[in-house]
């Protein structure tokens, strides 16, 4: 009955067309019978050039397509196929109909036929002129009399191109077929397999969403024929031959399930199953395909599932151990918050989005309560993507958040640093926090100023730490930035500090009153000054907190480390916190840097005051005032007050230069005296620093001996308490070296003159200078300092022995012509020196040794005899250090002039 | 020698070098006498270079601490050493440079001892006789021959 069929299409054909081709009638019979491939080409070639029609074609096709041998059949239809696919743009109207209703009646035909039918009807389903109707009659017959899963690979994905194709073309015709389409579509994909073929189907499948065909009652089954792949494990095989790769194949059928809200009550179930898995690329594949869901659905297609999805994305945030798998688990939230967000709400209804931020907020809290659990920061996270997702929620999560980190932080401190740290990317919305700005920072206050009771005992140091550098920084970086509430950073500033002040207040009094337990160890006070130092540090500009430092702050300061001064004096054995040097050492950075930021007025009040505070002992502008009328700070016999000359340096030495500085001789008289007669240790260094800081003409003075040598030392060094840039000192570049321009002359010609016991100081002032000059001016200047510093070498002081080897060491290797005539005095004094009691000495020394023996052989080897001599002494150090550094240098000796050595 | 057409051995296995000795408090208090001690000894000869390779006795595994004794009461120092291989015929030029080292490091209170770990060279007793014997030590190094080998071995690598 098929070949019957054939026939009648032939004999219309043959009825419409007369001329005989022979040429034509050649190629077909070699491609038929003669199995010749290449004539394929040739005919269509043929057929293009107009040397005869398709019907032409088809006519001489006859024989071979109504043989009785299925093969001569598919070898007939196949040349057809290969031709149209050549060709199927040329052909018109009438040929098309007349083809396809050849080709669907083919289809019914042996199944050896089927493959090259396909093919046909993929090239004419290209075809623009495609009659009306003859989309639906060729997936109809498709659809029928094809089983698709049971064909090869390639044909099945000649059907899903015949689709895509008439998709393109035919939509409306299509859509007419309503709900059989899709079951159609739905049976042929089932059970693909092929990577290929599925981007195919995949690709239908997304049209078939996209384009708005009516699914009807086959949503689930269309689901189900995709669904199933999900999540996809696909790796490609070696070599990759087609190029096709997993996130292809993810991202086409992500595109398909999450295509329209009728899956969603499938899909859904199915991602809370997913997440189950143990593969860590379907959680990811699961939650990221959960993110693109949020982007389309609402709160009607979630809301019974969010609780089961939530509990999910914790389970994966709280347990993952990987970072994919937390990213994907919180975009995944933040998508469901949004499309929550989005949600209009119903009157009637409650607002889903803030059931599920309590929902979270429920999970989270519990854990956030308790910050020791590791489960915090994971909490954060997932409250942080949810505030992060709009709006809407991270004002309910601001309203829902702070609430309860600020009552656990006056419930217990321990826990306040995390969360307070947590709430600021909660801050992404400015204004959010405006209403809680002023509770943030007011229990902060609360907690800083309440007295020793309680908190500030139980606080620890870094959550102090913590606090002034969150404060400052909520203050000041981001209140500076809104100018509508600078105004409010003095006084938020202020409290601040009086927070800081008063409790050292108590402080003074506690221990004042009961000795024994001070309450407040130094760790806290000096933490505390850290604090109030960062604070004038940021405030610099500042005009306002300025003048608090200025009024309150540092008279404050001043006062309370007077009276522990005092009250240390006093009664001796109970010393105050406020009276240890290393607090003082801490209120020194912030008194000068407080002063430095003065302006001119307030900068030569402050000196009027503090020079008037410390020369006369008038107490008046101290708060609180208790003291003696007469106090005696700069007097070298008490210990306690003479302390305080560190506080002078701060406040004075870093007042602008502009600033007078008034009864200044008076004040470096007393200086002087205290830092020669001083008997002890803390108040003279400072006080001589101070003095260096104040008096550059004084430092060439012969009569202050060592302490001015050491002066040296803080003018040339980097001292981080005065002549530095922020105390405006005035550094200029280069003023080491012009310096030593300037003085070293001086001290030469001072040494020279000087009586043998006070020559000593010269050769300190100046192994100080030269050991702080850069490397280049030490080399230039050597020749000239080195008789000096070799006499410094024989100076009994340690500390400009060490001084005076440190700079010459590197020398030695740089510059050994410098050296020449002096290389026997040198050489001695190093031996001698190797035997010095002070370990670094001899090692220094050592080290020189070593290095000499790089030097020209012609210089050093009249030594060698010696030095080898020499050297076995020190191999014998009690010191593993010292021998280690003997036997370097023993070593290089022994092979200096010898064979195989240098 | 160590340009040699032939290498005797190669391919010798290379050990990982040990760390710097970590400094220690008692090592910076002036107050405490540190004792000469194993590690010190070793520490002197592991550096020296092979004659042979350009890896060090220490990489070849040729000096162990295992294998250095020392008393620092009684002044005395021990060190067995192993050759590559049994039939290395640098191995009493090896036993020279570490005796060498030793002798240039130590204070001279110290008796030193170099031999070869019992029972790895062929040829054991021979030359830990040659290696005991200060005149033949003393002879060795009047030979500006072996004096360059030697010093060679001791020179620091890299500079």
């Amino acid at each position: 009955m098929v070949a019957v069929c054939a026939c009648a299409v032939i004999n219309w054909l043959r009825f419409s067309m007369a001329a005989e081709n022979s040429a034509l009638l050649g190629l077909v019979e070699e491609f038929v019978s003669g199995q010749v491939d290449s004539k394929a080409t040739e005919t269509a070639e043929g057929l293009k050039n107009g040397h005869f029609t398709v019907l032409q074609l088809v006519e001489a096709l006859g024989f071979s397509l109504i043989s009785s041998q299925p093969q001569t059949r598919g070898r007939g239809v196949q040349l057809l196929s290969l031709v149209l696919q050549e060709c199927y743009s040329s052909l018109s109207e009438k040929e098309v109909e007349v083809l396809l209703a050849f080709y669907e009646n083919r289809l019914k035909d042996h199944y050896v036929i089927t493959p090259h039918v396909l093919k046909g009807l993929q090239a004419l389903a290209k075809c623009s002129v495609l009659p009306p109707g003859s989309a639906v009659s060729i997936l109809k017959s498709i659809f029928q009399d094809v089983h698709v899963q049971s064909l090869m690979l390639a044909e099945r994905s000649s059907v899903y191109s015949i689709l895509i194709s008439l998709m393109d073309s035919r939509e409306e015709e299509l859509k007419s077929l309503g709900a059989d389409f899709i079951f159609g579509f739905v049976q042929s994909v089932d059970g693909e397999r092929d990577p290929r073929n599925l981007l195919l189907a995949f690709q239908v499948a997304r049209n078939i969403i996209y384009r708005g065909y009516d699914l009807g009652k086959f949503v689930e089954e269309l689901f189900e024929v995709t669904s199933c792949y999900f999540p996809i494990d696909f790796s490609p095989p070696p070599n990759d031959p087609h190029g096709i790769t997993q996130e292809e194949l993810v991202l086409s059928l992500r595109a398909v399930l999450t295509g329209t809200l009728q899956f969603a009550e499938f899909l859904l179930p199915l991602l809370v199953e997913k997440l189950d898995s143990d593969v860590q690329s379907a959680k990811i594949d699961s939650l990221q395909t959960l993110a693109a869901c949020g982007q389309i659905y609402s709160h009607r297609e979630l809301g019974a599932f969010l609780p089961g999805l939530w509990s999910s994305i914790r389970r994966e945030v709280f347990q993952t151990a990987s970072e994919r798998v937390e990213s994907a688990g919180l975009s995944a939230l933040s998508s469901l918050v949004s499309c929550l967000s989005r949600s209009v709400l119903d009157s009637n209804s409650e607002d889903s989005l803030e059931v599920f931020l309590n929902l979270v907020l429920k999970d989270c809290r519990h854990h956030l309560c308790e910050p020791d659990l590791k489960l915090v920061w994971p909490s954060a996270r997932l409250l942080q993507a949810a505030a992060g997702a709009s709006y809407r929620s991270s004002l309910i999560m601001a309203q829902l958040v702070l609430p309860l980190l600020l009552e656990q932080y006056s419930s217990s401190t321990q826990g306040f640093v995390q969360p307070t740290e947590l709430s600021r990317p909660a801050e992404g919305e400015e204004s959010v926090l405006v209403g809680f700005r002023e509770s943030l920072c007011s229990s902060v206050f609360s907690a800083l100023s309440e007295s020793s009771a309680g908190l500030q005992l139980t606080a620890s140091r870094a959550d102090v730490e913590k606090a002034v550098d969150h404060l400052t920084r909520l203050v000041l970086d981001e209140e500076d930035a809104q100018l509508s509430s600078v105004r409010r950073a003095p006084a938020v500033c202020g409290s601040f500090g009086m927070g800081l002040v008063s409790p050292q207040c108590g402080a003074g009094e506690l221990s004042g009153s009961s000795a024994g337990n001070g309450g407040f160890s130094v760790e806290d006070v000096c933490t505390v000054c850290v604090g109030l130092q960062r604070i004038a540090q940021q405030a610099r500009d500042d005009e306002e907190i300025g003048r608090f430092f200025h009024e309150n702050i540092i008279p404050r300061l001043l006062g309370l480390a007077l009276q522990a001064a005092l009250g240390s004096k006093d009664s001796g054995s109970c010393i105050s916190p406020l009276a240890d040097e290393a607090v003082l050492f801490a209120l020194v950075p912030v008194a000068s840097t407080a002063c430095a930021a003065l302006q001119t007025q307030a900068a030569s009040s402050m000196a009027a005051q503090t020079v008037a505070l410390f020369l006369d002992g008038d107490v008046s502008f101290l708060p609180e005032n208790a003291f003696p009328s007469q106090v005696q700070l700069l007097q070298a016999d008490s210990r306690g007050p003479s302390q305080l000359v560190c506080l002078l340096m701060a406040c004075v030495c870093s007042l602008p230069r502009s600033v007078e500085i008034p009864e200044l001789e008076r004040l470096l008289l007393r200086l002087e005296d205290l830092s020669c007669s001083s008997p002890h240790l803390f108040s003279y260094t400072h006080a001589s620093k101070c003095f260096a800081a104040l008096l550059f003409s004084l430092l060439s003075d012969a009569e202050l001996g060592s302490e001015v040598a050491e002066g040296f030392r803080v003018l040339m060094s980097d001292s981080p308490d005065v002549l530095n840039r922020e105390c405006h000192a005035d550094v200029r570049i280069m003023y080491r070296q012009r310096f030593f321009h300037e003085n070293s002359s001086k001290l030469v010609q001072g040494f020279n003159s000087a009586e043998q016991e006070k020559k000593s100081h010269y050769l300190k002032a100046l192994s100080h200078i030269v050991n702080n000059l850069p490397r280049q001016v030490q080399l230039t200047e050597l020749p000239a300092l080195l008789p000096l510093l070799l006499e410094a070498l024989c100076c009994p002081d340690q500390g400009v022995q060490l001084s005076t080897l440190c700079c010459l060491q590197p020398v030695l290797l740089e510059s050994p012509a410098a050296l020449g005539s002096q290389l026997e005095a040198l050489v001695s004094r190093l031996l001698a020196l190797s035997s010095s009691p002070a370990m670094k000495v001899r090692i220094t020394s050592l080290s020189c040794v070593h290095a000499l023996a790089r030097l020209p052989e012609a210089l050093v080897l009249p030594f060698r005899a010696r030095v080898l001599k020499a050297l076995s002494a020190p191999l014998d150090d009690k010191k593993r250090l010292v021998r280690k550094e003997a036997v370097a240098a023993r070593g290089e000796w022994f092979l200096l002039g010898s064979p195989g050595g240098r | 020698m160590a340009g040699g057409a032939r290498l005797e051995n190669a391919n010798p296995l290379i050990f990982q070098r040990s760390g710097e000795r970590l400094l220690t408090a008692t090592d910076e208090d002036e107050d405490v006498a540190d004792p000469f001690d194993d590690r010190e000894i070793f520490d002197l000869i592991r550096s020296i270079n092979d004659p042979e390779h350009p890896l060090s006795l220490e990489e070849l595994n040729v000096v162990e601490q295992m294998r250095v004794n020392v008393n620092n009461q009684e002044s005395t120092v021990s060190v067995e050493f192993t050759p590559t291989i049994p039939h290395c015929s640098m191995a009493t030029l090896i036993g020279l440079s570490i005796k060498v080292k030793l002798l240039r490091s130590l204070p001279d209170r110290f008796k030193i001892d170099v031999h070869i770990t019992p029972g790895t060279h062929a040829s054991e007793d021979a030359v830990n006789k040659q290696l005991a014997d200060k005149e033949r030590v003393a002879a060795a190094l009047e030979n500006a021959q072996l004096l360059e080998v030697v010093n060679q071995c001791l020179s620091s690598r890299g500079l």
